[in-house]
């Protein structure tokens, strides 16, 4: 395998001017759209019926508007057998009748009885709960990893990789926000995880270019974020594929109910390996990071230095 | 000597991959099917019921696979969930509400792992099928009921010393005691300050009132009581639902969660978690006119109330037993057939029964059953929960004789209404109303469904990811899956020996670290090429290879870690799962991934002279 040379860093306006573009489509998408959130954080029921044959929706739906439920939402989930009813919260009814009385109704017009696969219903308030918990992962996960990256190599190293990070989570929120697809507890686990992965990936590139400053003190800031980013290309690509592999395995096998956990996670990985190649070292880089922010003298340091 | 390791350390390794295999096998071992029996009572079941359990099933002609008798428990073993639940139905029909019969999935693990503490994990509900329920405790209510109750002994603190009061009332937060004169105050207070303490005492302007509040600390302890009391009256309404391995937990302040495997039929479920229902007694008010009454006219000794016709009727205002003081009941019929309840009282209500039935002998005496409904209504667009309390009386009945300490009630409209009632007067009331503010069922069909596929994509990834590696790195390759495969033990290992619940969510952390642990592998092999580029020989290489990319390995997988903590420290249930599987087997993937693959490496390469590395 022959050594990769390719000027990531003195490209690096192609990379961001891109980035800024999905950036700024993804948050537009969610400003106007908004996301299409699923009912573990609005609250309401979802009742999952599995039928020996190929469900009829739009007799299901004609049932359920003439018995009262309007607002439901009715849609194949996975195959034509499954069916996934959707319905808001209900002021009227009390909620824990709410799914009884809609199996009640469907019955009533379909030929077999519909087998129940799942009943979920969050109350309003637990959806706040849910909500609030989600944003308050986020936040600390955000400080924590401030901290940890600024203690250990540099705060501009801190804020680039935050940059990075937060670039991956918005264009992964973007897609689903584009795409409309539900945002659930699953999803919101997915984008932690990806937070987490992405981190990786950045802190390998770092680690690096702060190897590579000690080491290499003739060339520029700017040599050496190029060395540094090419010398950790395959690894950065293998891990992705790997990571990917399982992903796509999980995707097509694990099933309808951890479909868009997978989505967000696929989606999260090309972006994370994206930016942790285009995206973090130029962030540093405009931060005006130096050589002489990591020339503070480490045991470590002296450990590496003593090879020739 | 560069690339060995010492004796201990590779005896360390192979401890660790044996302990990791040997705990994780009883994952491999299947569940039976099988029916649970014990006794409702406080007692052990002995060998001949166990005998009896076991003919009435063999009799009626199902094959039992074991049947097994430990701890005054019974548990009948079957070859399929059929026979389980016809099994389980005949017993319950069968058997006297004195056995409790549940459904259980019996873990078959062979008797020389269990000798060693080793067990399978504990699957969630979204593997196993279910239901989960999370429910919210109204502490207001609790609080307003201890307020009544401290308004009410107040007053009868007052008559016991004879103090002459105008009235003891609750009012805008205070139970204000207005008395006849403005002497008797000192006197009041003496009483306040030795039997009320809890209460919090307001002097106002006007000298013949006290005014009384329920103190922070008492109304701290009324809300952690009632939470305790109702976390300990929900599990007894679960064992009697007959429910295995039922999960009953306190969430946050106010919040109890409970989960119930295998449950089907959560509209049961439900009526018996959510219910406030009991029952009181009383005389019945011949005296007065029942229609004035209906008018607005109600006299002061009595209370208005309406039977299931809709018929007014005049209760006298004094109880003369509540739910509280039944003991137990049972479910059954009357002479005439009709479903009745069959009520004990303890002392204390036995002897105000009897003392009451003595003196009243030929008059009336009503049965009230009392329910708290929840309903939710809007209100100048609000969404109002509004708890309203049912109560009508169901039986109107003449005493015919002294009855005291046992004794039926009729009056219930079906044989099920007769079986819930008592089930429930048996569990003891709820301190304070619930509400079920979540709730997830699994169908069992679900539930399998989500195992076979986790299990899928499990295989089909790490095969991909296996094979992906032996291309790349070829044998170092063959290497880092050992390294793999060791790292999926260990895990799964470390989740049943915490007895972590496994969820789908956390199949899919499985899944997923068998994609991120290779990172380390694929870390200290580029590092190692690098080296062999660099003109290394390769035994250096291996040994810089290691020791670069360790602090690498450390850095990238501590952030992930801290990211991990915070989803299960803010996660909830099922992604708490996730989080779990998450961060075991990201420090697990540290050990196999560096001190494993070393050790297999140092074993192949260690200690000769080596032209090339296959990498």
């Amino acid at each position: 395998m022959s050594k990769t040379n390719i000027n990531f860093i003195g490209n690096r306006n192609i990379a961001l001017i891109f980035s800024a573009v999905l950036s700024i489509v993804s948050i537009g998408s969610l400003a106007v759209r908004g996301l299409q959130m699923g009912i573990d954080f609005t609250g309401g029921t979802l009742i999952e019926v599995g039928y020996q044959q190929a469900a009829d929706l739009t007799v299901l739906r004609n049932t359920l508007d003439s018995s009262g439920f309007a607002d439901a939402t009715v849609q194949n989930f996975g195959t034509t057998k499954d069916v996934l009813i959707r319905l808001k919260p209900h002021e009227d009814v009390s909620s824990v009748d709410l799914s009884a009385r809609v199996l009640e109704a469907i019955n009533k017009t379909t030929n077999e009885p519909a087998s129940i696969r799942r009943v979920e219903f969050v109350g309003p308030q637990v959806g706040d709960d849910l909500a609030e918990d989600g944003f308050l992962a986020l936040l600390y996960s955000t400080i924590g990893i401030l901290i940890y990256v600024a203690w250990r190599f540099e705060w501009k190293f801190a804020v680039g990789s935050i940059i990075a990070t937060f670039h991956d989570v918005i264009v992964t929120l973007g897609l689903f926000s584009i795409l409309g697809l539900e945002f659930d507890l699953t999803v919101l686990a997915a984008i932690l995880a990806l937070i987490g992965y992405s981190l990786n990936d950045t802190i390998v590139v770092y680690d690096r270019i702060r190897e590579n400053f000690r080491q290499l003190r003739s060339k520029s800031t700017e040599e050496i974020m190029n060395i540094s980013v090419n010398v950790t290309l395959s690894r950065t690509i293998m891990t992705s594929l790997t990571v990917f592999l399982v992903l796509v395995s999980l995707f097509f096998l694990g099933g309808e109910v951890i479909h868009n956990f997978s989505i967000a996670l696929l989606f999260g990985v090309v972006f994370g390996t994206y930016s942790s190649i285009f995206i973090a070292s130029p962030a540093a880089l405009l931060l005006g990071i130096s050589a002489e922010d990591l020339m503070i003298p480490v045991k470590e340091g002296a450990e590496l230095d003593g090879r020739p | 000597m560069q690339n060995h390791y010492p004796l201990w350390k590779n005896l360390l390794v192979l401890i660790v991959f044996a302990v990791g295999i040997i705990y994780s096998l009883p994952n491999l071992y299947g569940d039976d099917p099988s029916v649970q029996v014990s006794s409702t009572r406080a007692v052990k079941l002995a060998q001949e019921q166990a005998n009896q359990v076991e003919s009435v099933i063999k009799t009626a002609g199902f094959n039992i696979k074991a049947f097994e008798f430990k701890d005054g428990h019974i548990l009948a073993r079957f070859n399929s969930a059929d026979d389980q639940l016809k099994a389980a139905d005949l017993l319950r029909e069968k058997m006297s509400d004195d056995y409790n019969v549940a459904l259980n999935l019996a873990p078959t693990t062979p008797a020389w792992l269990r000798s060693l503490g080793a067990e399978a994990m504990y699957l969630g509900l979204d593997l196993r099928g279910g239901v989960h329920f999370l429910l919210e405790v109204d502490m207001d209510a609790a609080v307003k009921q201890a307020e009544e109750r401290y308004n009410d002994d107040v007053r009868l603190a007052l008559r016991n010393e004879k103090l002459r009061y105008q009235s003891v009332s609750k009012d805008s937060g205070f139970i204000k005691v207005k008395l006849n004169s403005a002497d008797d105050k000192p006197a009041l207070l003496k009483i306040l300050a030795k039997d009320f303490r809890s209460l919090d005492v307001t002097e106002p302007k006007e000298q013949d009132q006290v005014w009384l509040k329920l103190s922070e600390k008492e109304v701290r302890e009324i809300k952690k009581f009632a939470v305790a009391q109702n976390m300990t009256t929900l599990r007894n309404r679960v064992n009697e639902l007959g429910v295995a391995e039922p999960v009953i937990q306190q969430q946050g302040e106010n919040r109890i969660v409970v989960q119930l495997p295998g449950v089907q039929d959560t509209t049961r479920a439900k009526e018996i978690l959510g219910t406030t229902a009991t029952l009181e007694y009383r005389l019945v008010d011949v005296e007065h006119d029942v229609q004035k009454a209906v008018e607005g006219h109600v006299p002061v000794g009595s209370r208005l109330y309406y039977e299931r016709n809709g018929n007014p009727i005049l209760l006298d205002r004094r109880v003369i037993v509540t739910g509280d003081q039944i003991v137990d009941s049972s479910s059954g019929v009357d002479q005439d057939g009709r479903p009745s309840v069959n009520i004990s009282l303890n002392g204390v209500g036995g002897a105000k029964m009897g003392k009451l039935t003595q003196a009243n002998i030929g008059k009336p005496m009503a049965v009230v059953f009392i329910e708290y409904k929840v309903e939710t209504k809007v209100v100048n667009g609000q969404k109002v929960r509004h708890k309203e309390k049912v109560e009508k009386v169901i039986n109107v009945a003449t005493i015919q004789g002294v009855f005291s300490h046992r004794f039926q009630t009729t009056g219930l409209d079906s044989p099920q209404e007769a079986r819930n009632l008592s089930l429930l007067l048996r569990a003891g009331a709820l301190a304070a109303p619930v509400d079920i503010v979540e709730e997830r069922t699994v169908g069992p069909s679900l539930g399998q469904d989500n195992i076979d596929k986790g299990m899928l994509s499990f295989v089909v990834g790490f095969a991909l990811v296996a094979l992906f590696m032996v291309i790349y790195y070829r044998l170092c390759g063959v290497f880092a899956n050992i390294a793999l495969v060791f790292n999926v033990f260990i895990i799964i290992a470390i989740l049943s020996m915490l007895q972590a619940t496994l969820t789908l969510p956390g199949i899919a952390g499985i899944i997923l670290t068998v994609g991120m642990s290779v990172d380390a592998n694929v870390l200290i092999f580029e590092r190692i090429k690098e080296e062999l580029r660099n003109g290394n020989t390769p035994q250096s290489a291996i040994y810089i290879g290691f020791e670069k990319a360790f602090a690498t390995i450390l850095d990238s997988n501590i952030t992930t870690l801290l990211v991990a903590v915070m989803l299960f420290v803010f996660g909830t249930g099922s992604v708490k799962g996730f989080a779990v599987t998450l961060i075991i087997g990201l420090l697990s993937s540290m050990f196999t991934a560096i001190t494993g693959t070393r050790m297999i490496m140092n074993w192949v390469y260690g200690n000769r002279r080596v032209e090339k590395l296959s990498i």
